[in-house]
Order: structure tokens, then sequence, then C-alpha cells
């Protein structure tokens, strides 16, 4: 147990280790830059997860949330003229707050219902972006957005520069997510997904534990929208188009639904995979289609998941033999 | 008197599933609920923990006034209760079902959680010191750390009780706890309900099996069609010419003949 404590903190800080010396040791633009996205994805992806994963909850609004990040940062930043960081805080409470309307009413819903409820709502959130040219710039997209602003002497302008900055978010995203997950909110959360029912007869408000969650999905997506705005500097209405979404989606059920891990590993392999794949251009989704079916049949809990159940299985197979050998040698002592 | 209703009616459309029933719980004792299918025992439950608010009537809890109260609020002031299939994490291990039981009596917030506040540590380790409690009243400590998809029927029963009772209730309802058990455990279950009341919390269960329901059960009250039709001791309700009417639907003599 303790060994396997060791291992997992010696895996993660190697892990940690080669991300931070990464862009050191390699030359690669373009790689940087599908990793600085990789990692923006995969904050998005842990908001998702909050809600999806650990509260029961199936969200299809998340692009729009993303999007509604990315638009909010840029219209404070460029349209309002705002300092950059200021405009960031004001674009997460900002999201939050849409967050919190829509939640208090989409949450009234359930299951497949609060599917289809917030696919509508990501749906109006596109529409609005993509015919709301005064303010978003419609289908032509929204161009000129600023870098991050310096912190003191840290100054945002180079790609490596971002790469650190985004890579320090994803970090503390998974530090929060970690904290939430093992916490009594976390157990709340887990609890509503488990069965509302009895969530509630053990007295836990599901009304409003829902809204939280809701929220820090909608605050994870705004936070991941606005580093994607100002790191690609341009963005266009497709950003919180539904595909986008599935996107999420299949990074999420590849890695792992309700895993703490999950989201990382996901989002990493399918846009490595993708990557990879870049010569069939759009019959990647052929590749795509199958693995994922048969992920959702071998594996539903994702990669991430498999991997929790194999050790589990392991685990227990391993005490039943040790209690087995128990009785033998207490058998032993009778007999002798 | 624990928890009493007065006048307490539930329609669905045009069914009435509870019709008018007065019925008192008294405190310190194992009431019981019976009734043929259909009858509206689990919709009486339904409504006294908050599930759905009645068509009309009113549900007082030592005294107060909680009919229209939604069941986690209920639950705060100490009700508990058991569903009919136990609704447990059944991936999860038992204790990892359990901790959760004692969040309602907890105040740290997502702030705590973020922030790993002293009171998150503090209240996180009193979750934990309960569900020890809980599973050593169950007599399930050494299945702590078992998932909870292989334990027997029974057992998953108990951890159902010890969920129940992580809550620090006053008041109990539990919903056929002996239901798809064998009779030997039955009898460890009914065993575990005396050991409630011993320790001050009040027991009201639907059940079934009329042997157990008249060994351990002091308070019987008969629903049939909705209505109250008896309410007493079980010699009284074992006597009552409409309760077996009801059961075995024909007259007393019939049996006679």
């Amino acid at each position: 147990m303790s060994r396997l404590l060791l291992n997992k903190r010696f895996a993660l800080s190697g892990l940690l280790l080669l991300v931070l010396v990464l862009p050191l040791i390699t030359s690669n633009a373009y790689m940087i830059r599908i990793l600085i996205l990789t990692f923006i994805w995969t904050i998005a992806v842990y908001g998702l997860n909050l809600l999806a994963g650990y509260t029961g909850y199936l969200s299809l609004a998340h692009a729009g949330f993303f999007a509604l990040g990315a638009y909010t940062l840029a219209i404070l930043t460029v349209t309002v003229g705002l300092s950059y960081w200021l405009a960031f805080i004001l674009t997460l409470v900002f999201t939050s707050i849409v967050g919190a309307l829509i939640g208090m009413i989409a949450l009234r819903t359930r299951e497949h219902f609060f599917a289809i409820y917030t696919l509508c709502v990501g749906y109006i959130i596109y529409l609005i972006i993509y015919n709301w040219e005064g303010m978003t710039g419609g289908v032509r997209g929204f161009i000129g957005i600023p870098s991050p602003g310096s912190i003191g002497p840290l100054e945002f302008n180079s790609q490596i520069s971002n790469y650190y900055l985004v890579l320090f978010f994803l970090v503390l995203t998974i530090v929060v997510i970690y904290r939430i997950v093992h916490s009594l909110q976390g157990r709340t959360f887990m609890a509503i997904r488990n069965s509302e029912d009895l969530a509630k007869t053990i007295g836990i408000s599901t009304t409003k534990n829902k809204l939280i969650a809701f929220i820090l999905s909608t605050f994870f997506a705004g936070l991941a929208g606005a580093l994607f705005a100002s790191f690609t500097r341009f963005i266009g209405p497709e950003i919180s188009n539904i595909t986008m979404t599935f996107d999420f989606l299949v990074y999420l059920l590849i890695g792992g639904i309700g895993t703490l891990s999950g989201p990382v590993i996901g989002t990493f392999i399918i846009v490595w995979i993708s990557q990879e794949l870049q010569f069939l251009q759009d019959y990647r989704m052929l590749v795509f289609g199958p693995i994922l079916v048969i992920l959702i049949i071998f594996a539903p809990r994702g990669i991430s998941g498999f991997i929790i159940d194999w050790n589990l299985k392991r685990k227990a197979k391993k005490q039943q033999i040790e209690s087995m050998k128990d009785m033998e040698n207490n058998q032993e002592v009778k007999e002798g | 008197m624990l928890l009493e209703t007065v006048n307490l009616t539930k329609k669905f459309g045009g069914l009435t599933a509870v019709d008018d029933v007065s019925f008192s719980v008294e405190k310190g004792k194992i009431n019981a609920i019976i009734g043929p299918n259909g009858a509206g025992k689990s919709t009486f439950f339904n409504l006294v923990s908050g599930y759905y608010p009645p068509t009309s009537g009113q549900v007082f809890f030592k005294g107060e006034e909680i009919t229209r109260l939604p069941s986690n609020k209920i639950a705060r002031l100490g009700i508990a209760r058991t569903f009919q299939t136990t609704n447990l994490f059944e991936r999860a291990t038992v204790l990892d079902n359990i901790i959760v039981g004692n969040r309602l009596r907890t105040q740290s917030n997502l702030w705590d959680a973020i922030l790993r506040t002293p009171r998150l540590k503090r209240e996180e380790q009193k979750c934990l010191d309960k569900a020890y409690e809980v599973l050593d009243f169950v007599n399930l400590t050494n299945h702590a750390h078992s998932v909870v998809e292989n334990l027997t029927q029974e057992e998953k029963k108990r951890v159902a009780f010890a969920l129940a009772l992580a809550t620090e209730p006053e008041l109990v309802f539990l919903d056929e706890p002996a239901a798809g058990v064998n009779p030997d455990e039955t009898e460890g279950l009914a065993e575990l309900m005396k050991k409630m009341v011993d320790h001050g919390i009040t027991v009201c269960l639907i059940e079934h099996k009329m042997q157990m329901i008249m060994s351990i059960a002091e308070n019987i009250m008969v629903l049939n069609f909705g209505k109250k039709i008896a309410e007493g001791t079980p010699e009284d309700i074992m006597n009552d010419e409409e309760v077996i009417k009801a059961y075995l639907g024909g007259e007393r003599h019939a049996e006679v003949k």
C-alpha cells in the first residue's frame, strides 16, 4: 500500500519534471503549441468531469461556457479596454454567474432531460456568438486579443512563457479538483451521483450541491476559454459549437469519467493520436469511432477506471489468498 | 408520541393512495405499518419523510409541523429512512458509503475543501469516527473495507441501517428491511431493531413478514386501499375482524366451515 503510494508519488513528480523541462530540451515550436492547447483542453475537461463524472449530471453546454470565457475576455480586453488580469478575473466571475443562472433552471431537470436542456443552452450560446456581429465579430471571428499581461518581472509574450503560464493553471486546477474530490464536499457530490433520493434522505441539500458543481464546471470552462483566447489571440464561433463539447466528452470518456487522472490521460492520448493520424484528415473519425465503441463496452470507466478496477481486483485476490493461507496455518497449528 | 400524522391524504390523479390516515409513532417503541400490496404503505413513508408533499393533512414531529419540509431538512431534524432497494453505491466500499452519512452534522463547505482548513480535517475525522461507530453497532466492522457489491443481501441491509444511523436520528423509518432476506438472517435484523430501540432510537417499519412483525412490534397500524383499518398491539390486530377480512378476503366464519 505505502509502496504503491510511493511509486505513485515518484511517477507524478517525474511527470511534472518532464513537462517542466520539455520546452528547454525541444525546439519544436509546433509541439509546444499542441501541448499548450492540450493543457487548456484538459482544464476544461476537468470542469466537465466534476459535474458529469462526480455529480452525475452530463452537461452538453460545456463548449458554450468555454466560448463564453474566451469571448468575455476578448470583449473586456479589446472592446472595453481593461487591463489583462482584471479582465481575466472578471471573466471568471462573469462565467460563473452565468453558470449559476443557467444552472438554477437546468438543474430542475434530470438525466437525459438535463442533457437535452444543456444541449440547447450550448446551441443558444453558439447562435448568439454567431449572430451578434457588433459584439463578437460574428462569423469573421474576434481578432487582436492581447496575450497575458506581465505580472511584475514576468512577461508572457513568448510561446514558452505561455507554456509555463498555462501549465501553472493546469497544475492549480488539478490540485483544486483533487482537494475537492477528496473532501466531504466531494463525497457529497458522489452521494448525489450515486442516488439523489438516498442523498436527500441523509440530509444533503441536492439543489445546493448540484448548483455548486455546475458553477464549478462553468468556472473551469471559463478559465480554459480565457486562456485559449489569449493564447491563440484569435477566436471564432466554432469554439462554442456542439462538436467541441463532444470533443471534451470523448477526452473524458476515454481517459475515464469520474476519475482524477482521466481528463489528463484522455486528452493527451486523443490529441496525440489525432496528431499522428493527421494524414487521414477527416477520416480520422473512422478510427476514433470503433475505439470509442470498444472502450465503452470493455472499459466503461475509461483507461483510468480500467486500471483502478484492475488494481482493486488484484488486491482483493491477494487478500483472499492471504486469508486462505491464514486458515491453512491455523489448521496446521491445530493438527500439530 | 414522537411523530403524528393528522388526516394525511395523497391523491395521484384519480387514485387515492393514502386516504385520511391519522397515526402516531410512539417514542421508544418498534412501530409497524402492515397491509396488503398496494395498500399505500410506501406512499405513507414517502409523505412522512418529505419525499413528496401530501394532498392534504399534516405531519408533526415532536409537536412541530414538518408537513411540507423537503426530505433533507427532515433528515436534519432527526428522522432517517431506508429504502426497499438499499440504493447503496455498489462499487464503493462500505466505509465510503457510510462516511457521508454524518455530512448533515458538519459545516465545512467548498472553501474548506479547497483550502484544506482545520475545520475540514476535524469534521472528516468526525465523519470517519461516526462511520466506525455505526458499523460497530450493526456488527460490520470487519467488512468496513469490503466493496458493497460483494456483500450478501442481509449485510447490505445492515449497511443501509448503518447509513441511516450515521445521520444521528431519533426516529428511523425502515421500508421492508427483511425483504429478500432468509428467515435466519431476518432474526438478526429483528435483533438489530431491538438494539436500536434500546439505544433510544424509535423505529417504524413496513414489513410483509407477519411473524417478525407480531413478535417485535408494539404498535401496529394496518392499511388497506389507503385507509387505516386498524391500529393497536399485535393481539388487537390478530383478532381484528376487518384485518382478517383484508388479508384472507373472506369472513371469519368461512374458515370454520
